[in-house]
């Protein structure tokens, strides 16, 4: 971690900013109504930006590729996810799939 | 707090206990990610108490971890919890009024907005909002500092794959939204395009490049041209056409389909 100031600062931005959404909308109650597109196209945006950081810490390592085991390891997980399996066994099973390609020497 | 016990039926309660065991692991995951990726162990447990809200935190750690200007982190966690927005929308009166609201407001978050919803009237909605977000509020952060600690303890992370814990916890916690077809299209595009971006731009970009599949979304439904109902199964009943829409309609859709929205958190 480079610079704890800043850091710092992003993290109260984020707790300051989150804190205004929860109460914002509690107080705008009264006044607006949300189109419902709106509310879908945030939704979206949300589940898009969390895609991404799946898809590339996955597969990527800084500028590169991140090597086989990893994403391998993620591919299990997700596979493991979508047939609902519990939280605790999809992500026993990405990281010990992850560990053990790396102990059989995939990298 | 006991007439709040009272008010609740078991099976709401014990769904509630389940719901925050389930946070629990989430932040044990959490905590031992954030210090694996060289984050002190105070990062992952101030940013729990004070954030409260898993997907953007997770978001937050990731791009900083990767190098990425904590600032756009933050502002990147915030589009994430923007959903919170429609949520106080919907349930304006569960937190109370005075000092109550001000702290109520903090505790609202998907799970206690589901099981507000869920509720029948203003009395079970109000206990039931409170009992979960408060067991929120222990299990996230208690889980958090637990898997720091835990985290801290090993050292050959790679050897363990908890690298790969990180993707897969975020991709389980995206995976009921991505059974709608049009959020899966999009989200693959976004994902494409962000790994395109990756090996030319400074780290964070990337994801927040991936933005621009948004576009995917709005173009497919052109304002009033085409009817709205052939074009997305709209999760409950929302009253699209022609209609002006009722804020608190707008939510309940999201919320009454067992299927959490976003992130779990």
């Amino acid at each position: 971690m480079k610079d704890t100031t800043l850091v710092v600062a992003g993290m109260a931005t984020l707790a300051a900013g989150t804190y205004a959404f929860r109460l914002s909308g509690q107080l705008l109650r009264a006044r607006i109504s949300f189109p419902p597109r709106a509310r879908k196209l945030l939704e979206a945006a949300a589940v898009i930006l969390l895609a991404a950081l799946v898809a590339t810490t996955a597969l990527t390592e800084g500028h590169g590729f991140a090597g086989f085991a990893r994403p391998a390891g993620v591919l299990v997980g997700g596979v493991l996810a979508w047939r609902k399996a519990p939280f605790l066994v999809v992500v026993i099973a990405a990281a010990g799939t992850a560990a053990l390609l790396r102990l059989l020497g995939v990298r | 707090m006991s007439s709040i016990w009272g008010t609740l039926e078991r099976g709401v309660l014990r769904d509630i206990g389940l719901t925050c065991l389930a946070v629990a692991f989430i932040g044990l995951s959490y905590g031992a990610i954030a210090v694996a990726s060289d984050l002190p162990l105070w990062v992952p447990a101030a940013q729990s108490v004070l954030v409260l809200a898993g997907a953007s935190e997770f978001l937050f750690i990731g791009i900083v971890a990767a190098g990425g200007n904590p600032i756009a982190a933050a502002l990147a966690g915030l589009l994430v919890n923007a959903r919170h927005l429609p949520y106080g929308l919907a349930l304006p009166e569960v937190t109370g009024r005075g000092w109550r609201r001000l702290a109520g407001t903090h505790l609202m978050n998907d799970e206690s907005v589901v099981f507000a919803l869920a509720q029948d009237d203003l009395p079970r909605k109000r206990a039931a909002y409170w009992v979960c977000g408060l067991g929120v509020l222990i299990c996230w952060p208690g889980g958090a500092v637990l898997g720091a600690l835990i985290g801290s303890a090993v050292h050959n992370t790679g050897a363990f794959g908890l690298d790969a814990m990180f993707p897969a916890v975020i991709l389980a916690l995206i995976v009921p939204d991505l059974r709608e077809r049009m959020t899966l299209r999009a989200a693959l595009a976004g994902a494409a395009v962000a790994l395109a971006a990756t090996p030319f731009l400074p780290a964070g970009l990337p994801v927040l490049l991936a933005l621009a599949a948004l576009l995917l979304l709005t173009r497919q439904r052109p304002s009033g041209a085409t009817p709205e109902a052939g074009a997305a199964p709209e999760t409950g009943a929302a009253p699209e056409a022609g209609a002006t829409p009722e804020a608190g309609a707008v939510v309940e859709a999201g919320g009454k389909s067992g299927d959490h929205p976003v992130g779990a958190l």
